[in-house]
């Protein structure tokens, strides 16, 4: 569908994308993922044409966006970051504007009209003036203008930024409706939303692609290590006497639980990704030592997702790092409502 | 073409800008009338039109300033460019609004000379060419500003450099009578002319050896028709730039004279600037 090769943009010294190779397949959701700066918007305004680039070439179902790009144009619907409304036109004229100049026939514009109004759920506000519309409701209009013409391919430059946890659910929602008919591309800082949405990820970073595949693949890949993370009501002593008996266990670390006087707040790491919570569970039943909590954990895609943006960048202060890795995992947890937080993770360690 | 052209036309008018322009040029227009065709009795109504050709001063900038920078500053610019439109007839289309807004008082007022017509004898030809050429007037100013807009992201900025354009435009023919006539004068001014197009082409291209190539060879073929045919640059200072100020093109028609030749030269500005606009346009891809 989309045929991306050695695509570049130099502004001046800076390099925003740097030989950028890839390929979209038609009917999937695929997920734009960097932290800010990484060239994520740079390589979707190229793609859309609104940009040139320095070097290399885009093609869209075999036309090239420079050289066919009426063409071209019309196989794309483009949510840019912000969405290109006029704020002085209601939705219902704007839409009217776009369906016309992206060259609809007349008697389908009607339809289409029902079609985008319906599917993004607008057609309560279309008769009032964009400039009163809130934050939500300008982010679907300038989305119904994308899904106009028809378009095979949607791209979506971060559809959900500044949008409320109840409307980023929706435009969520929103996306894998149209993942049904359409492919679609979508850019996001945010882990949460591209794991919730998207069949593929691509992670960009410092303009350059630095993995490409699914998600379960992604985290499969990386999940080496498995931790085991447990509060015992134990002495130290007792502690690795329990666990000398236990196999498989690379690392261990015991510290006394904070908040438990008389117990031991235990982390285990074992190699190959093994579960070893059985074996951890009946070593202390025997020993009639009580496991008050257990907890498992598996690289998640944060962890991924830092490993890979922040490896090549020398000058992210490293002591940082375990610590941002510690906001994304709560981030995860609470998927909506910390995007915010998770916002400022990529862009610390990029600066 | 024709939906950009629509919306734009309809933003003039959903705004005030459309009404005030109308509402400035029918004013003079009436102002200027009644002095002149009702107090002084005379019929022609091509006479009112060259002392109201200064409300396009102000009016040419406020009409200008809006129409590329505000697609600027609203984002709306990357609408334009992901439209399966070639950017030709994106500008094309925003300058025919602009047009048929400069257009319609110009029909307003070709009712005037019908109404004169009760009252005297009234050449219609002779006024309607006069309001032709009025209306070609505004339309090559209108192209400038046009240019002048999609050079900058803010509104005020373009308004006021358009300003500054239609001012030099406007006083240019009475200011170049001020140069002596003699063949040595107008050689000086014609080299600090090609000086001032050179520092505008290096303004404008931020190519230091583009505006040196343009310097140069100006000043070269300038010296050598000077050491060549002296007699060549007697009063030729004046008559070039009476010929470069579209104020000074506009004169004539008022005479009842249809110029061919300034009408060429009106769309020639036209076309020059609407394809800078296309080219300003495109670069800003490239940037």
């Amino acid at each position: 569908m989309i045929e991306i090769s050695h695509l570049t943009k130099r502004y001046g010294n800076h390099t925003a994308v740097s030989d950028l190779n890839f390929t979209i397949e038609s009917g999937k959701i695929y997920g734009f993922l960097g932290p800010n700066g990484a060239g994520k918007s740079t390589t979707m305004n190229i793609m859309t044409g609104c940009l040139s680039a320095t070097e290399g070439q885009v093609t869209i179902d075999g036309y090239d966006i420079f050289a066919d790009a009426e063409k071209a144009k019309k196989l794309i619907g483009y949510l840019p970051e912000q969405p290109p409304l006029y704020p002085d036109m209601t939705p219902r004229e704007y839409l009217i504007f776009v369906a016309k100049a992206k060259g609809v026939a007349k008697p389908d514009i009607d339809k289409q009209l029902e079609y985008v109004t319906g599917v993004t759920g607008i057609e309560d506000v279309q008769n009032r003036l964009i400039k009163q519309l809130s934050k939500g409701y300008r982010q679907r209009v300038g989305l119904a203008q994308a899904l106009l013409g028809e378009p095979q391919v949607i791209i979506l430059d971060e559809p959900t930024v500044g949008l409320d946890p109840l409307q980023i659910i929706e435009i969520r929602d929103l996306i894998t409706k149209l993942g049904k008919d359409h492919t679609v591309i979508l850019s996001s800082h945010i882990l949460s939303e591209v794991r919730a949405v998207c069949d593929a990820i691509l992670i960009i970073s410092h303009g350059k692609l630095v993995a490409s595949d699914t998600p379960e693949n992604l985290e499969k890949l990386f999940a080496g290590t498995a931790t085991l993370q447990l509060t015992v009501k134990a002495s130290l002593k007792e502690v690795e006497a329990a666990l000398e008996k236990v196999d498989g266990i690379t690392s261990l670390a015991s510290v006394p639980a904070p908040d438990m006087p008389g117990a031991q707040q235990v982390t285990i790491e074992s190699s190959g990704g093994d579960d070893l919570s059985e074996k951890v569970f009946f070593a202390f039943s025997d020993i009639r030592k009580p496991i008050v909590r257990m907890a498992l954990s598996r690289a998640s895609l944060e962890e991924i997702f830092l490993e890979l943006t922040t490896k090549d960048t020398d000058d992210a202060p490293p002591d940082d790092t375990p610590v941002m890795a510690e906001v994304g995992g709560m981030v995860m947890a609470d998927l909506s409502f910390g995007d915010e937080t998770i916002e400022e993770v990529p862009h610390e360690s990029d600066i | 073409m024709k939906a950009i052209f629509k919306r734009e036309y309809r933003s003039y008018y959903t705004g005030i800008i459309g009404y005030v322009f109308a509402a400035f040029v029918l004013l003079f227009a009436g102002i200027f009338s009644m002095i002149y065709n009702l107090n002084g009795n005379y019929a022609n109504f091509e006479y009112v039109l060259p002392m109201m050709t200064f409300v396009f001063l102000v009016t040419i900038p406020i009409l200008t300033m809006r129409v590329m920078a505000e697609e600027r500053r609203q984002k709306t610019d990357q609408l334009l460019y992901s439209l399966p439109l070639g950017m030709g007839k994106i500008v094309m289309g925003k300058y025919l609004a602009m047009l048929a807004v400069i257009a319609l008082p110009c029909v307003i007022m070709c009712i005037y000379p019908l109404i004169f017509m009760a009252f005297g004898n009234v050449y219609l030809p002779s006024a309607y060419s006069a309001l032709f050429a009025f209306l070609m007037l505004g339309a090559a100013l209108a192209a400038i500003g046009m240019f002048i807009s999609t050079i900058t992201e803010n509104q005020a900025v373009a308004a006021g450099i358009c300003f500054v354009v239609m001012l030099l435009l406007y006083f240019m023919g009475s200011l170049a009578s001020f140069v002596p006539a003699t063949a040595f004068s107008s050689l000086i001014a014609l080299a600090v002319l090609i000086l001032v197009v050179a520092v505008i082409v290096r303004l404008l291209t931020k190519s230091t050896f583009a505006a040196l190539v343009v310097f140069v060879a100006g000043e070269v073929v300038l010296v050598l028709a000077y050491v060549l045919r002296p007699e060549w640059f007697e009063g030729l200072f004046l008559s070039f730039v009476q010929q470069l100020s579209p104020f000074v093109r506009f004169d004539t028609f008022i005479d009842g004279i249809f110029d061919i030749n300034a009408l060429v030269y009106f769309i020639s500005i036209i076309v020059i600037f609407l394809f800078l606009s296309v080219q300003s346009m495109e670069k800003r891809r490239w940037s």
